[in-house]
């Protein structure tokens, strides 16, 4: 999201002072372990430790939703942020995966679900859905820029209709009942504390992930490939490939989080990926802000408060105005979303404590 | 940039004091839960449910088993995700005792199962008339007062018989409720000798029936309209367009108090449909008739008559605050005590008698109606039979009804 | 033509023949009218997507707020009509509150993030939630219909048809005059030249001594007018209430993939498919009917990739 200088000619940028991509994994790894600053130390312990202080309901219906939206929201950011592509369905890939899940494994509708076992259900589910956000990334591809969010808009929407009129597969309107999360040993995970636990893993993993990715080749050439497609190209590297291997990767983040918000819920229905949960991902993206994988969290806990607590503060009837607000405040002030206003405040409080020592020589 | 942290620092500091107010205010007062729809497509009807059970509360003066009661609202926009989100924060964040809701069928299965994993506390319908939320599965903590959808309909199929119509076509919204309504009126139907054609089943929120209207038989003597909401209003706009003119036979939503205030100019060729439902406009009693007139009096900007959902969320509410008063409050061990009250429910409603079986699901009346215009030229449902006492069987012996099961698209069915 | 240019066309046409065949000797009413219908859902699908691919193919701005418009427009039509009780002044409310409106998000919103593609769209998303809550709570959810003059209303006698409804035929000639006149527009007069020229290039436009501002300011207020003038009569065919944007907006989407951005001609084309597939899926395959919708954006999009008649970037 800068300003273009030209018509469509951008500098390339590359992310963060690390080494360069030729180095090998190792370098980048021990790199990677050297960045780990006291910061992350206290935010890894005060995620692990949340439940511990937490009430049940804080820790599945706001801290586990947050985390499995923050993950799916995770991959609009590695296809926007990174990639510049952003793409509305990264939540049709997750209700692809959702709604596997339901008829490959057990539910309520016993003519439909398969009843094959939760790890297969599981498995075939998010593979499935990573090869439809794979087919809908080469569908997408061949077109430029901002055709992207229209075209995925549009067959986000047409899987919906083609869920909620089908009725041999995705049983319509109704959907799956009963979709639970099931019982591992001793642990049940339909308990708030162990889906909790599933949830940041399955979380820190992706996060992980990405942070690796954009700093591995791949991601430095998908960088270069949204800055300036053409000079990459002339550079030898097959701009569609790479673009087509994003969505791919995308495509299996939004899947676990498909699988997460199934089992969070419960239960599948077109609803789950109607054109509300679509933009609303869209929303938790930006909210936090697409230039960092931390920015899909941040948004995802923002949103799932207002969600939830909203209602005490405005007149109930009027969520959808106060989202819709935070989001264009944020998008007409500060594009980075709030990640970015924090980079500000930060910027500008360095700034005055330099002149005020400057000031006080 | 100074106006978006504004906003946000607002925002979290409003958060911590409405938590903070949420837990001090529990000790003095009783909280309820109430769940309505009023978001998206069933939004009117979602604030007419909430007026309904603002009424009940007012006629309690505000109080049941000694306590104060403060209602805890929560909305939903009809999916059964947002519902159960809604009532889970209800009743694990806002520690709700009660929870009263939610509004539409699918909803109603989905806080059923929800229901199931919060045995100490007592749900109560709100107005969702699935079938499947009572009859398969049900939850022992989840009482409905109110009969089903396809209660609703019982009685119908005989009067449309005896106004003629053997040979029906059916149009009707493809989800759970209609299911029911349709089962309803044809459990009778085709047993008496009654014919349904074919039926034309309809995504939510279809708007263009054009291809419906153009498939319609010649042969036919009257229409079976189960739609809804907007739906219903463009189907009988567009049919009327179209030249059709066969008779029309209503569900319980197709030309209730919503559709037939529609804004717009009132067609003539409503007049003289026929309906069913537990209640209706203009029941002579001096129960409904106080009841309509308090209605009114209570709110001004609310139909110029209670929908079905005000009286149902009525009839619900009543019920839970009159079990409260019946146990003096008595919450403990369980809500055992509660609930032993609540399954000997047995009052005058405005619109007849309530009281559950024990499937704790309603049994009640149904009024069979006929479309009609007011002196003032408003329209309104005239009723014109009433049948009482009508439980989930439908009027079957139940090994028959256990055969037919639950309705679907393909049953019950009568072609031929 | 070449082989391969009417290969295509073959693999197309041939399933479509025979289909026509085939329900014509069937039911040849159902056929006719589910024709009749599908065009006039194509008129009213490319009065709406029309205003849409102007702005987009001007301005390079997706407005995702086009729905609002649309549904903005009807709301306004409808007072102005219960107020004055003329429906043709309802029309042309319809279209004049939905283009100021347009006026005065390009004057005051997008006119300050040129070149910014994806921020302004993102605008659009935002400002299509906040108007749609907006008009939720001034308007309420009921439902809205129109009252057209009694010659507009009921039906008329076709052949084979029979009974169709005179409303119909009404949008259809509607669209087919409108749309002549917006090819007027813009291929005979001089704002018209300047606009297809910024279509092509944007950067020359402006250095050959254009005021570009004025041009964009005038492209968003008629596309957005054509957004509220389908408000009204998509409404009078087919009422108003809430989530009526979407459904416009996501059609206009549809309609301008197929038929390419910034083309009023592969609007209509776009439109004439979309409108015509979903009335004889709706009509011979219920469940199935978006399939067909979407597998014809599928093979726009695999075969040309920028719409039928779209121009590159």
């Amino acid at each position: 999201m800068n300003t273009s200088a030209g018509a469509g000619a951008r500098p390339l940028r590359v992310v963060g002072t690390v080494p360069t991509p030729s180095a090998g994994a190792p370098t980048r790894l021990r790199s990677a372990l050297r960045s780990i600053g006291v910061r992350h130390i206290v935010v890894l312990l005060a995620v692990l430790l949340y439940p511990v202080v937490a009430t049940p309901f804080f820790t599945y219906q706001i801290g586990a939703q947050a985390l499995a939206l923050g993950l799916i929201a995770l991959s609009l950011t590695l296809l926007g942020g990174y990639g510049g592509m952003v793409s509305l369905a990264q939540m049709t890939v997750a209700g692809i995966a959702g709604y596997m899940v339901a008829i490959f494994g057990s539910s309520s509708v016993a003519t439909i679900s398969l009843g094959w076992p939760w790890w297969l259900a599981v498995v075939l589910a998010i593979g499935i859905a990573t090869v439809v956000a794979t087919l809908i990334g080469w569908l997408s591809v061949r077109t430029e820029g901002i055709y992207t969010i229209m075209i995925t808009l549009a067959i986000g929407v047409a899987f919906f209709y083609l869920a909620q009129q089908n009725y041999a597969l995705f049983n319509g309107f109704q959907g799956f009942n009963k979709v639970v999360a099931p019982t591992v040993g001793e642990i049940d995970f339909r308990e708030p504390v162990p889906f909790y636990g599933l949830t940041l893993a399955c979380s820190l993993a992706g996060y992980g992930l990405v942070q690796y990715l954009v700093r591995a080749p791949f991601g430095v050439a998908l960088q270069g490939i949204r800055d300036n497609p053409r000079r990459m190209n002339a550079l030898g590297y097959h701009v569609t490939a790479h673009r087509v291997a994003a969505y791919a990767l995308a495509g299996l983040l939004a899947a676990v989080g498909g699988v997460l918000m199934v089992w969070y819920n419960g239960r599948i229905s077109p609803g789950s990926a109607n054109t509300g949960a679509m933009i609303n991902i869209l929303i938790i993206a930006v909210l936090g802000g697409m230039k960092r994988p931390l920015g899909a969290f941040i948004g995802a806990i923002v949103f799932v408060l207002l969600q939830n607590f909203a209602i005490d503060l405005v007149d109930r009837e009027r969520f959808n105005l106060v989202i819709g607000g935070v989001f264009l405040a944020i998008v007409l002030f500060s594009p980075d979303g709030l990640l970015g206003l924090w980079a500000k405040l930060r910027s500008r409080l360095q700034q005055s404590r330099h002149s005020n020592q400057r000031r006080r020589q | 940039m100074k106006a978006t942290q504004r906003v946000w620092v607002r925002t979290m500091v409003g958060t911590a004091a409405a938590a903070a107010m949420g837990t001090a205010w529990a000790q003095e007062t009783l909280k309820i839960g109430l769940l309505a729809t009023l978001e998206g497509p069933f939004a009117a009807p979602g604030q007419d449910s909430m007026r309904g059970a603002d009424l009940a509360l007012k006629h309690h003066n505000g109080m049941a088993g000694g306590k104060k009661i403060e209602f805890v609202k929560v909305s939903s926009d009809a999916t059964p995700d947002k519902a159960v989100n809604a009532t889970r924060k209800a009743v694990e964040q806002d520690k709700v005792q009660i929870m009263i809701g939610p509004l539409s069928g699918d909803e109603g299965i989905a806080v059923k199962n929800y229901a199931k994993t919060q045995p100490n506390i007592t749900f109560i319908n709100g107005s969702s008339g699935a079938q499947a939320t009572t009859l398969s599965d049900p939850a022992p903590n989840f009482y409905r007062f109110n009969t089903e959808g396809a209660q609703w309909m019982v009685g119908l199929g005989e009067h449309a018989l005896a106004k003629g119509y053997k040979k029906t076509f059916l149009i009707a919204e493809d989800y759970g409720f209609p299911y029911s309504q349709v089962q309803g009126f044809m459990a009778s139907y085709c047993a008496k000798g009654g014919k349904v054609v074919d039926k034309a089943w309809v995504p939510l929120g279809t708007k263009d029936y054009a291809s419906v209207i153009a498939k319609i038989p010649k042969d036919v003597d009257a229409l079976v309209v189960v739609l809804g909401g907007s739906d219903a209003v463009n189907f009988l706009t567009q049919y009327e367009q179209t030249g059709g003119n066969k008779p029309m036979v209503g569900g319980s939503i197709t030309v209730d108090q919503t559709v037939l205030n529609y804004k717009g100019k009132r067609r003539e060729s409503l007049l003289g449909t026929a309906s069913a439902g537990p209640m209706a406009d203009s029941i002579d009693t001096p129960e409904w008739k106080k009841f309509v007139a308090d209605y009114k009096a209570s709110f001004k900007d609310g139909f110029p008559s209670p929908s079905l959902f005000a009286y149902l969320y009525y009839i619900n509410t009543k019920a839970a605050l009159d079990g409260l008063d019946a146990v003096k409050g008595d919450l403990s061990n369980g809500q055992k005590a509660y609930r032993e009250a609540l399954q000997k429910t047995n009052f005058k409603g405005p619109a007849g008698e309530v009281k559950i079986d024990s499937n704790r699901n309603g049994v009640g009346a149904t009024y069979i109606t006929e479309v009609a215009k007011a002196a003032d030229g408003s329209y309104y449902n005239k009723v014109v039979k009433t049948v009482p006492g009508i439980s989930q069987t439908l009027g079957l012996p139940e090994a028959e009804f256990k055969k037919m099961g639950l309705g679907s698209r393909d049953v019950p069915d009568c072609r031929k | 033509m070449t082989r391969k240019q009417w290969l295509p066309w073959l693999l197309l046409g041939g399933p479509i023949a025979v289909f026509t065949v085939w329900a014509l000797a069937d039911n040849s009413r159902l056929y006719l009218v589910t024709l009749l219908n599908g065009l006039t859902l194509a008129s009213l699908y490319f009065i709406v997507a029309s205003g849409f691919t102007l702005v987009f193919g001007l301005m390079r701005n997706v407005n995702l707020a086009h729905g609002s418009l649309y549904l903005f427009g009807a709301y306004v039509g409808w007072m102005v009509g219960e107020h004055t009780g003329s429906w043709v002044l309802a029309v042309l409310a319809g279209f004049g509150s939905a283009a100021l409106v347009g006026l005065l998000l390009q004057l005051l919103v997008f006119r300050h993030m040129p070149g910014e593609d994806l921020r302004q769209t993102l605008v659009t998303i935002g400002l299509a939630i906040v108007l749609a809550d907006l008009m939720l709570w001034i308007w309420g959810a009921e439902i809205y219909t129109f009252d057209p003059p009694p010659w507009i209303y009921g039906s008329t006698e076709l052949p084979v048809v029979e009974k169709f409804p005179t409303y119909r035929l009404v949008v259809l000639l509607g669209a087919i005059v409108i749309g002549c006149g917006l090819w007027g527009f813009l291929n005979r007069t001089r704002v018209g030249m300047m606009i297809r020229a910024g279509v092509d290039d944007r950067g020359m436009l402006a250095a050959a001594g254009v005021n570009v501002q004025l041009v964009f300011a005038v492209t968003f207020a008629i596309g957005a007018g054509m957004a509220g003038l389908a408000g009204v009569v998509g409404g009078t065919a087919l009422s108003v209430s809430p989530g009526e944007d979407t459904r416009y907006l996501l059609a206009s989407l549809v309609v301008v993939i197929v038929g390419g951005m910034g083309s009023v001609v592969g609007a209509a084309i776009g439109a004439l498919l979309i409108g015509l597939a979903e009335q004889f899926g709706q009509a011979y395959a219920p469940t199935y009917s978006v399939v067909f919708t979407f597998v014809i954006m599928v093979l726009a999009l695999a075969f040309k990739p920028r719409g039928i008649m779209g121009k590159p970037a």
